[in-house]
């Protein structure tokens, strides 16, 4: 029976120059952020990451690791606009893929089903259509014969994704409200993995069965991490942290205050970062 | 009781959903959350309230349904029979709407949110936009980034589910009910001139035929004042 169980770092290893990446989560809720920690301390770049955007895309520009982005949003959710990713656009340092939400789900729906492309009518008329000029449309073969966008698959090379709890096989569970596309995600790539709140007996993964999203089938790797959301959420085990992601805003606003945040966040292991964040929480 | 240019806003919000009946309205911002629920407390008792996250809510937020994001994007906007209120950063003539970024899209002067779900909700669905402060800087020639779809660029994709509504303000409301779907006045708040809204626009908005907003009645301010009791749709509007 395979103990699929690793480190952060292990997983950090697995990712190489110019890999396309995909990160679960929505926003600044339930982000792998302990593997994205652990890629910040990799020498590897030229990433092409794949998000429904929150602080993960931003703090992976700011350690110069990635290329391009692949978005139809990145926020903080309670702060609009990622510092980092404002600065990353605005100094044409990255090059960009912009989809509509819909669109974004169906790359990833369309690599997980094996299929080149999804037939969508979101992007059309938009300039969606004019930013991304690979993009093509597909004329239906049925009565109508209706023009729809044929949104290219989005395949991934490595899935990183957060849940609350996962046994040493794989098989994990969200207890949250929201699945947001983490199982589709995986279903995209060729190297899926997982970080949980918490590593249990698979006979501990109690709660309603509809809770357990990933099966061990499409999970290649398993890291307790616990707090491994901070700051984002990662709810019921904990919400979002506002209090340190207004300190982050902050520090990334303002190039003077960044190697600071660098020094004492992220210049060390998990291990470091959390207790550093005890004590920037101990001196609220 | 007299009404704040807030509640004004508020009723104006409501009555962008009379005639929806049993559909999903998804209010984003805090002035279009309250019109939605006053909506659904007065005149539109069946409307479904997305609270933003995972669940359709009553107006007390009891949950009466599951609406996760994957949901939201595989099939509520899709099958269509929702009705959004988006902000808008820029919005011209035709109704095209920008949320995406000020500038060149390869080097924007301000990165903004991204399209978000614009593009696939003026292409599946009613849409309707609240500006809480009508600016030149908003109310613009032409958009930097077509995110949500105009009227114009709608009708040369030949998209046949394209509704843009209406668009509310701290002015006003307006509808693109002209022969070339551009925007008009369907009312100014009172107390706010022709002149204003002229001033405050980047383009020419037919202001011939606008009434004025209607009053909110007494038991819509004794609603908004319970669902606002700290009074923070003064913050998005002041009067």
């Amino acid at each position: 029976m395979a103990d699929k169980r690793m480190t952060a770092d292990d997983v950090a290893a697995e990712v190489r120059d110019g890999m396309t990446i995909g990160i679960g989560g929505w926003g600044s809720r339930r982000k792998p952020m302990a593997l994205v920690r652990a890629l910040l301390r990799t020498p590897v770049k030229d990433l092409t990451v794949v998000s429904y955007g929150g602080p993960d895309v931003g703090l992976l520009y700011a350690a110069g690791k990635v290329r391009r982005v692949v978005f139809g949003f990145v926020t903080l959710d309670s702060i609009p606009f990622d510092p980092w990713f404002g600065r990353a656009r605005e100094t044409g340092a990255i090059e960009v893929t912009e989809y509509d939400e819909g669109m974004f789900a169906a790359a990833l729906s369309a690599a997980a089903q094996r299929l080149p492309f999804l037939p969508l009518r979101a992007g059309l008329g938009s300039e969606v259509m004019r930013v991304n000029p690979g993009l093509r449309t597909v004329r239906s073969p049925y009565a109508g014969g209706e023009e729809l966008v044929a949104v290219p698959a989005q395949e991934l090379d490595v899935a990183l994704v957060h849940l609350n709890r996962a046994d040493a096989r794989g098989n994990a569970q969200y207890l949250g409200p929201d699945p947001y596309f983490d199982d589709v995600f995986c279903l995209a790539a060729k190297k899926r993995f997982v970080s949980v709140e918490k590593v249990v007996e698979t006979a501990e993964l109690t709660g309603p069965v509809q809770s357990l999203l990933l099966n061990r089938g499409c999970v290649d790797g398993v890291v307790e991490a616990p707090r491994g959301a901070h700051f984002t959420t990662a709810v019921p085990d904990y919400g979002r942290d506002e209090r340190f992601q207004k300190h982050y805003v902050a520090c990334a606003k303002d190039l003077d205050a960044w190697p600071g945040f660098v020094d004492r966040f992220l210049s060390g292991d998990e291990r470091q970062y959390l207790s550093e964040v005890d004590r920037f929480e101990a001196a609220a | 009781m007299s009404a704040t240019r807030a509640e004004i806003a508020v009723v104006a919000v409501a009555e962008l959903f009379r005639g929806d009946g049993e559909i999903v309205a998804s209010p984003m911002g805090y002035i279009p959350s309250l019109g939605a629920k006053l909506a659904r407390l007065t005149f539109e008792p069946d409307l479904l309230l997305s609270d933003g996250e995972a669940y359709l809510i009553d107006v007390e937020g009891t949950v009466e349904g599951w609406q996760p994001f994957r949901k939201m994007l595989d099939t509520i906007v899709p099958h269509g029979r929702r009705h959004v209120v988006m902000g808008a950063n820029q919005i011209d003539k035709f109704g095209n709407q920008n949320i995406s970024a000020i500038g060149d899209h390869a080097r924007p002067a301000k990165q903004l949110l991204g399209v978000r779900g614009a593009p696939g909700n003026t292409a599946n669905h009613r849409t309707s936009y609240w500006v809480p402060r009508h600016s030149p800087r908003v109310f613009v020639e032409s958009v930097d980034i077509v995110s949500g779809v105009g009227y114009d660029n709608a009708a040369k994709a030949g998209l046949k589910y394209h509704d843009v509504h209406r668009v509310v303000t701290n002015l006003g409301v307006f509808d693109f009910a002209t022969p070339d779907h551009s925007m008009r006045a369907v009312s100014l708040h009172p107390g706010v001139t022709p002149e204003e809204v002229a001033a405050a626009s980047g383009f020419d908005i037919d202001l011939s035929s606008a009434g004025v907003s209607r009053e909110p009645t007494d038991e819509e301010l004794r609603l908004i004042r319970d669902l606002d009791p700290k009074g923070l749709r003064d913050k998005e509007v002041p009067s």
